[in-house]
């Protein structure tokens, strides 16, 4: 009887993870199949909005292929369009469209897979949840300069803005602040993990990340009475969006183009699913 | 002249004129690319205006005034700590507690400055802002601190060294003479060792001024001039760092040759001015 009970458990113990390895190949096998016998390094560099989906896709590609190496490195936007431009990287990632200039100079091509919103953030202590649009065009030009006009405490506004290179800050300026000031006075930090840690670890700050960003660290703040989140994002209420591409310089080789795939496939629109962006499929 | 003999000299020789042909051809590089700011006539405009891009203004005095003061700074904070580490490593503590901070100090010149910026985020940017209410402890004296403690280990270990080399039949003179070790330090050995201290300072300057995590990360980078200590600045070297991913063919980009060519200016004179002092006390008595 014991023996018998015994024996049962070894082989359910044993059956279990042998299910779960059967049960693997049926949902993820199309998008990883492509990269069997596939060996080679893809090197990628650019925006930093990109780097949790990057990094998950490379995750469950190299787990796959352990042939097959990919080096993710930040820089921003601009880095991105520039390395992959001048052949230094596989893929250059962007969180603004391309310019003109910049896809004729280098022959770029342009592939979008994400939808991504920018959010004002703050301390999640602060007690300032939404400001309207003149509201945040005034914190950021340096005319509302206290959170006492808020309805927050006797605070002088500490502001945090991007580097000339990132995307994150384009969009932000074009479309939350209508290419309005940014004070001179504003702190620059140089990537969305930057601002995240900046922002989190200062009670008075405010910034701006990228939707997928955001997690109980920072609170985001409502513009015009919408909240920047993934359904608003996807139905053109939040205004303040933006898509994510990945640019090749030309054609993509197949280890690049594989490496695409997998991101429209199901499999990597749901890592974009799970990062916090808006899949495009 | 055997043949291994003229090999090693002639390789030894290759390598003395490729390290000497570096440095100058990054500075042929930059005078180069800098070129077109430097025959423009926007040249005074660039060096004394300030940074607003979007009024076509691209000026970097913001920038150098930044570096100075956080160079400044931070070894004026370094140097009494320096001083008195030296001091008790040399003459008030020879013994095993020398040679211990000794080490400690030989192994803080390793540490890479990307970690005392990590650290200055996490422990001092909060202490800085809670004592000094008001801004976001991303400043200039931040930044500072931790440079103090980048630059302190070249302060310490050159100290030393110039208290060392300070005769010992002085040191044997003033204490028949009856003199305590702190009078021995202040009017035997400080005064003998003053160029060595200089050249310890001018050093610590020249790394202060070339250092770029840490003001990356603990200076905040405003563009806007700096009114006090607490404000947010930009050094020469870390604007650098944030203006390099612009775009090739921006104005923006093209000033970033004559931040290199400040900085490559100003660390020259610093040098040759510790070569200059050095030779000094080579040559007293």
């Amino acid at each position: 009887m014991l023996h018998n009970s015994l024996k049962m458990f070894v082989i359910m113990f044993f059956s279990i993870p042998l299910l779960f390895f059967a049960s693997m190949p049926v949902t993820h096998a199309d998008p990883l199949a492509a990269f069997e016998g596939m060996k080679g390094e893809i090197k990628i560099s650019g925006g930093t909005a990109h780097i949790p989906v990057m990094k998950a896709a490379a995750k469950a590609i190299m787990s796959a292929n352990p042939e097959v190496r990919i080096s993710i490195a930040g820089g921003g936007s601009g880095v991105g369009i520039k390395q992959v431009g001048e052949g230094l990287v596989d893929i250059g990632n962007s969180g603004r469209q391309p310019t003109e200039g910049e896809v004729s100079k280098y022959g770029l091509k342009m592939f979008k897979w994400a939808i991504d919103g920018v959010a004002v953030v703050v301390h999640p202590q602060n007690g300032v949840k939404a400001l309207t649009e003149s509201q945040l065009k005034e914190i950021f030009s340096g005319k509302i300069s206290n959170w006492k006009l808020l309805g927050g405490p006797d605070k002088a506004i500490n502001l945090y803005t991007r580097d000339a290179a990132s995307g994150t800050r384009e969009v932000f300026w074009q479309k939350a602040l209508g290419k309005g000031e940014i004070l001179d006075k504003a702190n620059v930090v140089v990537s969305n993990g930057a601002m995240k840690a900046a922002i989190s670890n200062d009670p008075y700050g405010i910034g701006y990340v990228s939707v997928g960003h955001i997690d109980d660290s920072v609170s985001a703040v409502a513009l015009d009475g919408v909240a920047p989140t993934m359904e608003s994002v996807l139905s053109g209420d939040y205004p303040v969006a933006r898509g994510l591409f990945s640019n090749t310089k030309g054609d993509p080789g197949p280890l690049t183009q594989s490496f695409l795939d997998f991101l429209f496939s199901p499999a990597g629109q749901a890592i974009v699913r799970d990062s916090g962006f808006i899949p495009v499929k | 002249m055997t043949r291994s003999e003229f090999l090693t000299k002639y390789s030894f020789m290759a390598a003395a004129i490729m390290s000497a042909a570096v440095p100058l051809a990054i500075f042929i590089f930059m005078a180069l690319l800098g070129y077109p700011i430097l025959t423009s006539g926007r040249l005074l405009g660039t060096l004394l205006g300030a940074w607003d891009p979007i009024h076509q203004s691209y000026g970097i005095l913001p920038m150098i005034i930044g570096t100075f003061i956080l160079a400044i700074l931070a070894v004026a904070a370094a140097f009494p700590v320096c001083l008195g580490c030296a001091a008790l490593v040399s003459d008030a503590a020879p013994g095993p507690v020398g040679r211990f901070l000794h080490a400690v100090v030989r192994m803080m010149t390793g540490i890479p400055t990307v970690v005392y910026g990590f650290v200055g985020i996490f422990l001092l940017v909060p202490v800085i802002r809670e004592a000094f209410g008001g801004g976001s402890g991303f400043s200039l004296l931040t930044a500072a601190l931790m440079l103090a403690l980048l630059v302190s280990p070249t302060m310490i270990l050159l100290f030393c060294d110039s208290f060392g080399r300070v005769a010992h039949t002085y040191r044997q003179a003033a204490a028949a003479l009856g003199a305590t070790t702190a009078q021995l330090f202040f009017f035997v050995v400080l005064p003998q060792a003053r160029n060595g201290i200089l050249a310890g300072v001018l050093l610590g300057l020249g790394r202060a001024l070339g250092d770029t995590m840490i003001a990356l990360m603990l200076a905040g980078n405003a563009v806007a001039f700096p009114d006090h200590v607490f404000d947010s600045a930009r050094t020469l070297t870390a604007h650098i760092a944030l203006i390099i991913a612009a775009d090739f063919d921006s104005p923006e980009f093209r000033t970033l040759f004559l931040c290199g060519l400040t900085l490559y200016v100003l660390t020259t004179l610093l040098v040759l001015f510790v070569r200059l002092t050095m030779r000094l006390q080579g040559k007293r008595p």
